[in-house]
């Protein structure tokens, strides 16, 4: 009797500690498959707004959204500003992640009218490192496909895309020489920079 | 050498390009692309093999016979339309890579542009790889010659506003086409994958992720593996 109760008392309490351990997990933790829902989310929008056919400023306004809505803007932002990230100020910081998405928007949306009639395809997931890695293909009028892959996390606490790599070139490796190219040649000053990156692009 | 590749390009690619692409239907040049691909897949199979990579090779080689039959002598992709593997694109540069070359520092070739050492060696051997070369007499052997240059005027044309944005907008255009270059000769040299990256949530301030400076410090050595 006694070992009857021990045994019912330890399955049970071994049951509650299986599902405190893992429903938590369940619940929060980024999986391939969310990973590729979200990527295909960012696509089916993307394609939408190819297939709008809108002139591009519109276009552009679109990306932003779209940019703002699932992209971790705050650490690409931060991440292309590099060791210089580390003596803006806090109000330096906000303006420049500003004015760098709207840059972003700027320069990339204006290529979406080379896109006309093309569709981004979500192909496949795989976990790389602390991240999952979503490959897809773009697939253009007239010429050979290319490789796209949206790299997600889930570090800042959201499921959010971090960089978006074309054929090996990441967006975010590409920015941050551009802005380091465009600091350099304002001598370092990070307020000239920004009133520079408001206009480019 | 930056400079004198850019006043090439202001003073002839670019013009080339734009009006070869404005005087030629897509079509056409589309036609005239496939032509120049085809013609070099034999090179490519010569690189697959000396890769030991006979997967490559014999997808390159059915692409090949494909195109080259159903597709008229090379004029239609047939086989991309057939949904077959994509070409490897095999060149003597990848295969320096796979024999456990080092890249070597960046360089600007003149007329041809971005390279580093290794992929510069690799040019040189591929003008040689290709057994078409070998085989065909004096006239024909140039239709190759003469297609890859319409195909790259073609490509200078089409993405004409993405690469005047590269070299003209960006506010360091040599820095810019180095750290692009050297991004997408990775990617294919190595086939692929976000693996060598490190991630950029990781903000110790001793690592490589703030340290800055060259185009491609957050990535790992990719000969570490």
């Amino acid at each position: 009797m006694t070992s009857n109760i021990t045994r019912r008392h330890m399955i049970g309490t071994g049951l509650a500690a299986t599902c405190a351990a893992t429903l938590p997990g369940m619940a929060l933790a980024l999986t391939d498959a969310t990973a590729k829902a979200l990527v295909q989310q960012v696509v089916n929008d993307i394609n939408r707004v190819i297939a709008s056919g809108k002139p591009v400023n519109a276009m552009i306004k679109d990306f932003e959204g779209i940019f703002r809505r699932y992209a971790d803007v705050n650490l690409i932002a931060r991440s292309t500003l590099g060791a210089d990230a580390n003596r803006a100020s806090a109000s330096q910081l906000r303006a420049y992640t500003d004015a760098f998405r709207s840059y972003v928007a700027r320069k990339y949306g204006k290529r979406f009218n080379e896109f006309a009639g093309g569709k981004v395809e979500v192909k496949s997931v795989r976990k790389v490192k602390s991240w999952h890695e979503v490959a897809g293909v773009v697939n253009l009028r007239g010429s050979a496909p290319f490789d796209v892959r949206f790299l997600v996390s889930d570090r800042s606490g959201k499921d959010l895309f971090f960089d978006l790599v074309i054929e090996g070139i990441s967006l975010r490796l590409s920015e941050r020489t551009e802005i380091g190219s465009m600091l350099d040649r304002r001598k370092g000053n990070i307020d000239a920079m920004i009133a520079d990156l408001r206009q480019a692009g | 050498m930056h400079e004198f590749n850019l006043s090439v390009d202001r003073a002839i690619v670019r013009p080339a390009g734009k009006g070869y692409s404005a005087a030629i239907p897509d079509d056409i040049e589309m036609i005239i692309g496939n032509f120049a691909t085809n013609l070099s897949l034999p090179g490519a199979i010569v690189n697959s093999i000396l890769q030991g990579n006979g997967r490559a090779a014999s997808q390159d080689f059915y692409r090949m016979v494909v195109n080259t039959t159903l597709g008229l002598g090379g004029l239609i992709d047939t086989a991309t339309d057939l949904n077959m593997p994509a070409r490897s694109e095999a060149d003597f540069g990848q295969t320096l890579y796979v024999w456990g070359i080092n890249e070597g520092p960046y360089i600007e070739l003149p007329f041809i542009g971005p390279s580093t050492t290794r992929d510069a060696v690799g040019r040189t051997v591929d003008l040689f790889t290709n057994p078409l070369s070998y085989t065909l007499d004096s006239p024909e052997s140039f239709y190759g010659t003469a297609a890859s240059v319409s195909k790259g005027l073609s490509a200078r044309g089409r993405y004409g506003d993405t690469i005047d944005a590269l070299l003209y907008e960006s506010a360091d255009s040599y820095a810019a086409s180095r750290s692009l270059y050297l991004q997408n000769r990775r990617f294919k040299v190595g086939k692929g994958g976000t693996d060598n990256y490190l991630d950029p949530y990781d903000t110790n301030p001793n690592s490589a992720v703030s340290a800055g400076a060259a185009a491609s410090s957050d990535f790992e050595d990719p000969y570490d593996q």
